[in-house]
């Protein structure tokens, strides 16, 4: 009987590859062009979708901190890492697609915008908060100290959020609810369908790297098991 | 068009390497994993 964890994999391995096609199939085929952008539009549904998950990996790593803070444990302090540095892969891929996007809609890559300042601080938040883990020391006070960090960057995410409504700056758009009332914005209906559809997709890829990274973070506490046996028995 | 290509070829990328180092890892683990438990079962 195969395990429940490989059956698992299968699943969704059999969901994501199939999401993977039809994503790029709704984006570059079924999605229509936008008027005044043109096809440069489209890197709009990858752009917002690593953002959403990098939103969400940062408030996975917020809550494994804040229960570490009360009692560490292996498995906490393991799950947050994991969930952090797929944070900070996917704020990289937006920071990235944004310059791209900017650079065809602004035509610069780079403007100290407060959006754009707000992620790159995010950034560079969850980079210390990764080396702050690999520290040599008490495991517990690594943890705990690593877990502030994590908190604080958490606490930055809406911030990054509400950056382009607290700031009204005219220069990033806000897609939805635009204005003082906040009800103006949106999208064509297939651009939304193709955007959500986007958005799913790649959360299912953070579900499928988070298993992927926790899988192997436990596989390294075995080695690391294994080898303390080794130790012992060449001592004795 | 331009843009498009370069952004998504990007995204890919970045994530198609990510994946691979996640492999490695784990791949380099399973071998001294291996290595570990056949010393242990020898001696």
């Amino acid at each position: 009987m195969k395990q429940p964890s490989m059956l698992m994999d299968r699943v969704m391995y059999a969901l994501l590859v199939p999401a993977m096609f039809i994503s790029l199939y709704l984006i570059f085929i079924w999605s229509p062009i936008e008027k005044q952008m043109g096809a440069s539009q489209k890197i709009f549904y990858f752009h917002v979708g690593t953002a959403w998950v990098a939103f969400l990996a940062f408030f996975v790593v917020g809550y494994y901190c804040v229960l570490t803070l009360k009692k560490p444990t292996e498995s906490r302090f393991i799950n947050a890492g994991i969930s952090a540095e797929i944070g900070v892969i996917f704020t990289t891929i937006t920071l990235i697609s944004g310059m791209i996007w900017g650079k065809s809609a602004w035509n610069t890559w780079w403007t100290w915008e407060p959006r754009l300042v707000t992620v790159l601080i995010l950034l560079f938040i969850y980079i210390a908060y990764l080396f702050i883990r690999k520290m040599d020391g008490a495991w517990e006070r690594i943890a705990k100290l690593s877990a502030v960090f994590g908190i604080i960057g958490c606490i930055n995410v809406p911030i990054v959020f509400m950056a382009i409504r607290w700031w009204n700056t005219k220069l990033h758009p806000v897609v939805f609810g635009e204005g003082k009332n906040q009800s103006g914005g949106g999208v064509e209906p297939e651009m939304l369908l193709t955007l959500l559809f986007s958005l799913g997709t790649i959360t299912l890829l953070y579900v499928f790297l988070m298993r992927k990274g926790i899988e192997i973070e436990k596989m390294r506490l075995t080695v690391k098991k294994a080898k303390s046996k080794v130790i012992e028995k060449l001592a004795s | 068009m331009g843009y498009l290509f370069m952004a998504y070829t990007i995204i890919w990328g970045l994530l198609a390497g990510y994946i691979f180092i996640l492999g490695k890892r784990q791949k380099d683990l399973k071998k001294e994993l291996q290595v570990l438990e056949d010393w242990n079962a020898e001696k």
